[in-house]
């Protein structure tokens, strides 16, 4: 069992990744509160934490449970486990020679598993923890959204 | 993102969960880092300690729910450059005493008491903790003192008039001295 690091060191490292998942999963205005929410959370459930092995993916489970606690909230359909929201993922600095708009395109599912991938850099357990499914669904969101994006920019 | 983690920050101590809070503080010697809990200040890192370890052993001694805290330590800041410009000889700082223990906590209430501008022997301080007899023992209970300036171990000294030692080196010991007339 690794110790609990002083939770301000897993603030300064995840902070930015929370912020740019939640972004794309409730958008830039209400990702401030997801982000409150989510961090509020995790200093309430820290101290009981078993292990810190993968602190990132857990954080990412709790940002998901709250983007779907603010879906509800207000009022729009609830979202199944899976699903993301119908807001694009926002990367912060898209390389950007007409492969973040074939991105944008994609089905929701796909667009959040590529955008995770290669602009929040996440590997496939976090990019599950994000989504809420299994590591080989998103494993699979990912591949079919690149088999998608190499088709349309062959 | 910062006004986003000062939010957090106010957040957590509103809701009971900001269990440790810190804070860089410039002084002569370089930055020392202060640490509170709620019930007061719990820890003083001298520079010549490396902060992340402090960190860590406050998240396993204390509570992983340890955030930086700024605005929580701004009365201590103050405080401490009044002391430092040699214009504050009393620290008016509540202190949380949870990590001594023992005699050397004991030990440790009484060098809290030592006047400013004045010495003792750690003869005297295992003496005022109860055991004369404990003089080792009390110059441990110096050189582990968690709060080091506030609770000024500087002012103990060796029986024969040496300085003896400071966790701060004893350059720093002389200086801490000297700017209080001792030296």
């Amino acid at each position: 069992m690794t110790a609990l690091p002083p939770f301000q060191s897993i603030l300064d490292e995840h902070a930015a990744v929370v912020m740019g998942v939640l972004r794309g999963a409730v958008g830039r205005a209400d990702a401030e509160d997801c982000f409150q929410e989510t961090f509020l959370a995790a200093l309430r459930a820290y101290p009981k934490l078993d292990n810190a092995d993968n602190l990132r993916g857990w954080l990412l489970t709790i940002a998901h449970r709250k983007a779907i606690d603010h879906h509800r909230a207000n009022g729009r359909r609830p979202l199944a486990v899976a699903q993301v929201p119908e807001t694009g993922i926002e990367d912060p600095d898209p390389a950007d020679n007409g492969i973040w708009t074939a991105v944008d395109a994609l089905p929701p599912k796909q667009r959040a598993a590529v955008a995770l991938r290669y602009g929040s850099d996440l590997p496939h357990a976090e990019i599950a923890a994000a989504l809420g499914c299994s590591p080989e669904a998103a494993r699979r969101s990912l591949h079919e959204g690149i088999k998608r994006l190499r088709k349309e920019l062959a | 993102m910062k006004t986003s983690l000062d939010r957090l920050t106010e957040r957590a101590a509103a809701e009971g969960l900001l269990d440790v809070a810190y804070a860089n503080v410039d002084s002569p010697f370089g930055q020392l880092l202060l640490a509170a809990t709620p019930r007061g200040l719990v820890r003083v890192n001298l520079p010549n300690y490396d902060p992340e370890e402090t960190l860590e052993e406050l998240a396993a001694k204390v509570s992983p729910r340890v955030l930086e805290a700024p605005a929580k330590f701004e009365r201590a800041r103050r405080e401490l450059d009044l002391y430092f410009e040699g214009k504050l000889t009393e620290f008016d700082l509540p202190i949380d005493w949870q990590l001594t223990h023992g005699f050397r906590g004991k030990v440790q209430r009484a060098i809290k008491r030592i006047p400013y501008g004045q010495t003792r022997t750690y003869t005297e301080m295992a003496r005022s903790a109860g055991n004369e007899r404990a003089v080792r023992a009390a110059g441990t209970a110096c050189g582990s003192n968690p709060i080091p300036i506030v609770v000024p171990c500087h002012r103990v000294l060796r029986s024969g008039g040496g300085l003896g030692g400071y966790g701060g080196g004893l350059p720093m010991k002389e200086e801490l001295l000297r700017l209080e007339g001792v030296l």
